[in-house]
């Protein structure tokens, strides 16, 4: 599969291996979902009522991955989605405009469901605090939860993820970068000074 | 994007792409209960149309209301000149309110660009005179290529033949949607009585890759979208035509002419209709007009213009 | 200012050959290498052309009415910077020049400035409305003595009323000079010369063909009343080849005579201008394409037209700056024109300076009728005189205009020539290219 540029516009280029060391290489990745996958299952006593909305553009493959593994488990195929939260960013006014991604919402809605939120870097807690917004504007979800595949840390806002793939303690001087099979080719997570990295890359 | 939108000329057909795609995802906005986005919040956008135009103003004012723009209608009817302040300071006194965008309307050529010299807001060009109207043109090409793909995907307006017809003389629409749709690969044919083409349209055809004919049963046949255009009856004191009659039989899209276009040939026009003389209600009210398409598609795209040229106001 | 004794050194006569003039009490007393009597000012000319006094058959001072745009006085200060010694006032302004106390009026004021003979044009029309004859034998016989009658701003449409003009005038010399625009074809509105552009832009159109039609019928109506009939700015290739036939025709029958001016703008600016909508470059007749422009060249060269005329139009700033179809019809002239002609037509190769003193000074004073000024530069003649810098090229700076207006479509282009010194009747109106200021001139400088 053909690397793809993502929506920050980050230099994934030709180059599928970014720069810094591995943290999480494709079987810890593969790891950790399906570790996630079943807690979600746990917390939620079984697959009833869950609907997965994956924040584009990584978060959205993450939460297919988390829905087949699922249905490996419980032989049900629950609801995915996509929300998009760049309407609902707080800096807008700081970056040129950027296009929306596609929100995608199941046919049987938010309304009364447990929403989980699947993103892949938990960081200051922006996105997430935007992504409840969103959501807000489409229904009312009878719970929230959130699940990333790393969090890494210096959190601006009240926000906790209630599944986590890996806690990460990183410096705010690096950046961390993920990269999955869907979109970028290959399945790693790396982390980098922020010098040795291409701009724009893994700011939230 | 350039920072105002005057002119469709102003945008590349990479930049069209890309008001499009996020119009599409504002187009699903209309569908959701709650019908509001945070994007604008705390930006202020003044609809200032010195010539009335309940369309294209209450389209705007939707679109950046939906967005949470606080959107100000000021309507000044006549020319300034006529009250004798000049349009400078009209415009620096409203510049001077703290304003992020004006979209304007105005009933002289050239007047947006002018503006746009003068006040720091983002000028976004709602008509003028008889110059452009480039978001018309844009939500013309989005509703074509809507229509034109399948499972609410766009489709492709590359080789389509856009049939343009009515008074181009005096058509904003037309001069904006000619510029739009062969940038996006359409081949368009503007047809007219020759004494309702635009003086030097032989050249200006031949640079810019548009047709022209006087004969539009000839036209008819090939093609793949109808655009007519509004035709006002008091051109006929202008000696423009003989009576509505006759223009009608020569280029209005009467009942004959709509058995000749194929089933899926969408019919647009950017109203008010004139029923009877340029469209027949026959046309105007049938499976295949798009009438009703555009005015919803002309909300989403000017959410994405206002977008696409606010939010990221004042970033290098 | 004193009528002394002025000698001018070392400068090229027309262009042709050096000599030193001495200019005693308003008259050119010697030519040749007369030695500089006591008290003489000595006006070092080396390297610059003299020509006589510039005359302008064109230029709107709008006084009275519009005073904020110029005024006798500015206007006259503009003219005298762009080396004219005498100009023509147009009728249209408010009131309008229509009867013989308006027009003395304006003469009284031209006078009173003193930097410029300032000649009234008279109205043809009561008004310029184009319906009856305002009082031209009046304004011919008043102090002021006009000659020269015209509407401008508006053409004489009604062919009737043209007619009678034309014969009227006949009984003192007098001449028509016509704005040719038929309003049918070019209505109040036209503001771009009809064509591409036009379309384009969506700008109502000013086709030449409404020039060329009223031309065309002029020079019938001058043939059929044997009067003479001037016409004003002429901008298209077909207006050239209207006068050049009836140029030929008047030659043959002798008993009338059709003249033309055209404008510098005309001779240099282009429709493509108008692409960014500015009003600096709104003008009536408009700017036309290159090919007219090649072709009013060409006919300005040959004599088919006869001279160059500023149509100095000063406006207030705020009467430009609306949109451009509501902006005012107009641009500065008085202080480029020589710029203009000189980059056009001598650089070019097209003209002599001797040509220049034809087209800006000889013919303009014999259409207007003023026997004081386009005299030859010889001894006894009345000393109205201009030094020009054929070499040094200026970029105009707007700001340094002397006029009261900015609407200057010359701004930040170089022009070639610049005038160093203007004389009236002798006595220094400008000097080393700046005004000179008399004890007498307790109105400053305008800002």
């Amino acid at each position: 599969m053909p690397a793809t540029t993502d929506a920050l516009g980050a230099g994934a280029g030709e180059t599928p291996e970014p720069p810094g060391r591995t943290v999480l290489d494709a079987r810890d990745i593969a790891r950790a979902l399906t570790r996630i996958s079943h807690e979600i299952l746990e917390r939620n006593k079984g697959h009833e009522g869950l609907v997965l909305l994956g924040i584009p553009t990584r978060g959205v493959g993450l939460a297919q991955r988390i829905a087949a593994r699922i249905a490996d488990t419980e032989g049900v195929a629950v609801p995915v989605g996509s929300l998009d939260i760049t309407l609902y960013r707080d800096d807008l006014r700081r970056h040129p405009a950027r296009g929306p991604q596609p929100t995608d919402v199941p046919p049987g809605g938010i309304d009364g469901k447990t929403v989980v939120l699947v993103d892949d870097v938990l960081y200051s807690g922006r996105t997430v605090r935007a992504a409840l917004d969103a959501l807000a504007d489409l229904g009312r979800p009878a719970a929230v939860r959130l699940a990333v595949l790393v969090d890494r840390g210096h959190r601006e806002l009240p926000v906790r993820a209630d599944h986590v793939g890996k806690n990460l303690p990183s410096a705010r001087s690096e950046r961390v970068m993920v990269r999955l099979e869907e979109t970028d080719g290959l399945d790693v997570v790396r982390i980098a000074d922020r010098a040795d990295t291409p701009d724009a890359e893994g700011a939230r | 994007m350039r920072k105002h939108l005057l002119s469709a000329d102003d945008l590349t057909a990479d930049d069209v792409h890309t008001l499009f795609a996020t119009a599409a995802e504002m187009h699903d906005v209309q569908r959701r209960e709650v019908k509001k986005l945070p994007a604008l919040r705390g930006r202020t956008v003044i609809n200032l149309f010195f010539e009335d135009s309940t369309r294209t103003r209450s389209s705007f004012e939707i679109a950046g209301k939906w967005l949470s723009a606080d959107t100000i209608n000021i309507t000044g009817k006549g020319s300034s000149a006529s009250k004798g302040e000049s349009l400078r300071d009209t415009v620096l006194t409203i510049g001077s309110m703290g304003v992020d965008a004006l979209v304007m309307r105005h009933g002289a050529s050239g007047s947006a660009q002018q503006v746009s010299q003068w006040v720091d807001a983002v000028v976004i060009n709602a008509g003028d005179g008889t110059h452009e109207h480039p978001t018309q043109a844009l939500l013309d090409a989005y509703t074509l290529m809507r229509r034109f793909g399948t499972g609410g995907r766009l489709g492709s307006l590359e080789g389509r033949h856009v049939v343009i017809v009515g008074d181009l003389t005096h058509s904003r629409v037309f001069r904006s949607n000619v510029v739009t749709l062969t940038r996006l690969g359409a081949r368009v044919t503007v047809v007219a009585p020759p004494t309702l083409m635009p003086s030097g349209v032989d050249a200006w055809s031949r640079e810019a890759g548009f047709a022209t004919s006087y004969d539009l049963d000839e036209v008819l046949p090939s093609a793949d979208a109808v655009m007519m255009l509004r035709v006002q009856r008091e051109r006929m004191s202008g000696g423009f035509f003989p009576t509505s009659r006759e223009y009608t039989v020569g280029y209005g899209l009467t009942r004959a002419r709509l058995g000749v276009l194929g089933p899926d040939v969408p019919i647009c026009h950017p109203g008010p209709m004139n029923r009877g003389l340029e469209i027949a209600a026959d046309a105007a009210d049938a499976a295949q007009s798009a009438v009703l398409e555009q005015v919803s598609a002309g909300v989403a795209v000017r959410m994405s213009v206002l977008y696409h040229l606010l939010a990221g106001e004042g970033v290098a | 200012m004193t009528h002394g004794t002025v000698l001018i050194q070392g400068a090229s006569l027309l262009g042709e050959r050096t000599a030193d003039v001495l200019v005693v009490d308003g008259v050119v007393a010697e030519i040749g290498t007369p030695d500089a009597p006591a008290g003489a000012r000595v006006v070092d000319a080396d390297g610059l052309v003299l020509l006589p006094g510039l005359v302008d058959l064109h230029t709107h001072l709008r006084e009275p009415g519009r005073e904020d745009a110029e005024t006798v006085l500015t206007g006259s200060r503009a003219a005298a910077v762009g080396g004219y010694t005498a100009v023509l006032a147009m009728a249209n302004t408010s009131p309008v020049t229509d009867t013989a106390e308006a027009a003395e009026r304006v003469h009284d004021l031209g006078r009173a400035a003193g930097l410029v003979d300032v000649q009234p044009v008279g109205a043809v029309t009561k008004g310029l409305a184009g319906e009856e004859l305002a009082e031209l034998g009046l304004m011919a016989r008043s102090r002021a003595g006009v000659r020269v009658f015209s509407d401008d701003g508006r053409c004489v449409a009604d062919a009737r009323v043209m007619r009678r003009a034309l014969e009227y005038v006949k009984a003192f010399g007098g001449v028509v000079s016509q704005h040719a625009q038929e309003p049918t074809l070019a209505g109040p509105t036209a503001c771009c010369h009809e064509g591409e552009l036009s379309g384009r832009l969506g700008l109502p159109g000013w086709p030449g063909v409404a020039e060329e039609v009223i031309v065309a019928r002029d020079v019938m109506l001058a043939r059929h009343t044997g009067s003479r009939v001037h016409v004003a700015h002429a901008s298209t290739a077909g207006t050239v080849e209207v006068l050049r036939w009836a140029k030929s025709q008047a030659e043959k029958d002798g008993t009338w005579a059709v003249t033309a001016e055209v404008t510098p703008h005309h001779l240099l600016l282009t429709t493509d201008l108008l692409t960014g909508y500015d009003p600096t470059y709104k003008v009536n007749p408009p700017l036309r394409p290159a090919e007219d422009v090649e072709a009013l060249r060409e006919a300005l060269a040959d004599g088919t037209i006869d001279a160059v005329a500023t149509d100095h139009a000063p406006h207030a700033r705020h009467d430009k700056e609306h949109a451009f179809v509501d902006a005012a019809f107009g641009m500065l002239g008085l202080e480029t024109a020589l710029g203009v002609v000189a980059t056009t037509m001598v650089e070019t190769g097209r003209m002599g300076w001797a040509d220049v003193a034809r087209v800006m000074s000889t013919r303009p004073a014999q259409i207007a009728g003023l026997t004081g000024h386009g005299r030859p530069l010889a001894v006894g003649e009345p000393a109205n005189l201009t030094l020009v810098d054929p070499a040094t090229a200026v970029v105009v700076d707007r700001d340094a205009s002397v006029s009261l207006s900015r609407n200057n479509p010359w701004h930040g282009r170089s022009l070639t020539a610049r005038v160093r010194a203007t004389l009236l009747r002798g006595a220094p109106t400008v000097l080393d290219g700046a005004l000179v200021t008399s004890a007498d001139d307790t109105e400053g400088t305008p800002a």
